[in-house]
């Protein structure tokens, strides 16, 4: 298993990501809410750059007992990431495309010694 | 530079760079050696809303020019039409926001300097460039302000912009169809200037009848001239029948399509095609699905009361084969629906690609050189080869010309 180094985790801001090229794939890697998530950088719809845009919480739509809707909101806890391209929009801690959930983006292993984060291939 | 992400957080990016963000389409580009095939993107835009400094001066009336010049710099009121619309997906789509932080060198036409950023990404030869907020000219409730400002951004493209190109650009420009008369007079003048291939409709239009008797002189003047016609469509939630739908993707996926499918079929039932037989006559930005939908629609129709078209001599759907579709949105969803529809339209010769590029919803090549059903030929004609043929638009190295001589699309002299 080959490894990568990413960068020091104690620069590694909550909410930072980085892009590392690693063989022939690009790996983004965020940090989110104190945990790490590695996922290829090439989207499943037409190959953009999906970890190289914006991360958005998840958005919902709350519906009453008698299924009339409240309205759109975005979720407190859900954050998703958004390719840059055509905005196909992927859950941060799984990968999966949000739109179809049978779909998701290869993921990465994150390794950590010390004060240093290593991407795993 | 921030964007605004979900209630209010800050998401900090990089100024826009049209080249880095397409690093993965230069890598598609050179995996699939695109260089060796002429590629044409038959319809992609440009914000020519952000050039109103150097458009509104080529406006032929005196006062109309005074009043949108005035009211522009001190941003009192619109010039052209506009709708509500969340194209850019609220900021995902980050070339959206961030599209006034990319620099370009000064002395040059920064609209031609992004063109070829984006063409050299994706590997794409030539670009038809379509203007963005004038697509909505139609919906102009003064004729003679629709006609004078196609006047003026047309003579600003083809003095000022596509001189600066090289070549790779061309335009098909915008008529101001309220007004015949004066769509005739654009024709007349610009129909000869370089890099046009023919003028556009846009199809956001509640009141237009492509059949209208006095339209008839305009498509004889265009194809006279061996120029072509495109109609090209886009969305409007004002129109009447889209004030029910709530969301934007609603009026998106459905404007298109429809504004296509009304006037397709009017071009069609009125026998259009036995008009003028010579005129190519391309149908822009609606996606692929709709096409088999009206084929099979009118075909059922014809059959049963031929009397009200007694202009045909084929069926509707023979006549829609022998008309150009352009492939982006393409609604890549079931391979064998999308093969079927190539089948139906003849996408061999009839097809041409286009990205819509740098709008929110573009299509690079490889959706279609990818796609498992295409012949080579198929491939070569759809990406640009037919294209080529129509537009006569040379190669650009040997390899090019010899694909362009084996499948038959060499025209430029």
């Amino acid at each position: 298993m080959a490894e990568q180094f990413v960068g020091k985790a104690s620069e590694f801001k909550d909410g930072a990501r980085q892009i590392v090229r690693m063989g022939s794939d690009e790996i983004g890697i965020f940090k989110h809410e104190g945990e790490y998530f590695a996922y290829s950088n090439y989207c499943l719809h037409q190959g953009g750059p999906a970890c190289e845009g914006l991360t958005i919480a998840r958005v919902f739509e709350k519906l009453r007992d008698d299924k009339t809707s409240v309205g759109l909101f975005f979720s407190e806890t859900d954050m998703n990431f958004v390719c840059p391209w055509h905005g196909y929009e992927y859950d941060m801690k799984t990968g999966e495309c949000i739109s179809d959930r049978k779909i998701k983006l290869k993921r990465y292993q994150i390794l950590q010694k010390g004060d240093e984060v290593y991407v795993v291939a | 530079m921030d964007l605004i992400a979900d209630r209010g957080r800050r998401v900090t990016v990089e100024e826009l760079n049209t080249t880095k963000l397409l690093a993965h389409a230069s890598e598609q580009a050179k995996a699939r050696d695109y260089k060796r095939m002429l590629i044409v993107d038959c319809d992609a835009h440009h914000y020519e809303t952000e050039n109103m400094g150097d458009i509104l001066p080529f406006m032929e009336n005196d006062v109309y020019r005074q009043i949108l010049m005035s009211g522009r710099s001190k941003s009192r009121h619109s010039i052209t039409p506009g709708g509500v619309g969340y194209q850019d997906m609220g900021g995902r789509v980050t070339r959206y926001p961030l599209r006034s932080s990319e620099k370009t060198e000064p002395g040059r036409q920064r609209d031609v300097q992004l063109g070829e950023r984006w063409m050299d990404a994706m590997g794409v030869d030539y670009s038809c460039m379509f203007p963005t907020g004038m697509l909505s000219i139609g919906l102009h409730p003064q004729k003679e302000l629709e006609s004078d400002l196609c006047w003026a951004y047309n003579r600003w493209l083809t003095e000022k912009v596509l001189p600066e190109a090289g070549g790779r650009l061309y335009s098909m420009l915008s008529l101001p169809f309220s007004d015949p008369d004066e769509s005739l007079r654009h024709v007349e003048r610009f129909g000869d200037c370089k890099h046009v291939t023919g003028f556009m409709v846009t199809t956001v239009r509640s009141n237009m009848a492509v059949h209208d008797n006095a339209l008839m002189k305009v498509y004889r003047a265009i194809e006279e001239r061996g120029l072509s016609l495109a109609f090209h469509s886009g969305p409007n939630w004002g129109e009447p029948v889209f004030k029910s739908c709530n969301r934007f993707i609603s009026v998106h996926a459905l404007g298109f399509s429809f504004y296509n499918i009304l006037h397709c079929t009017n071009w069609v039932i009125n026998g259009m095609g036995e008009r003028f037989p010579k005129l190519p006559v391309l149908w822009i930005e609606a996606g692929l699905s709709w096409i088999p939908f009206l084929m099979q629609r009118l075909d059922h129709e014809y059959m049963l009361r031929p009397s009200e078209c007694p202009l045909l001599k084929k069926k509707p759907s023979d006549y829609m084969r022998d008309m150009y579709y352009s492939t982006q949105p393409m609604e890549i969803q079931d391979m064998e629906a999308l093969q079927t529809t190539f089948r139906m339209m003849n996408a061999e010769t009839q097809l041409l690609y286009a990205s819509d590029y740098p709008h929110w919803d573009f299509d690079l090549p490889s959706t279609i050189y990818d796609l498992p059903f295409l012949s080579e030929k198929a491939k070569h004609n759809i990406l640009g080869g037919t294209a080529a043929h129509l537009f006569k638009l040379p190669p650009r190295n040997e390899a090019q010309k010899a694909n362009l001589i084996k499948y038959g699309n060499l025209s430029a002299v």
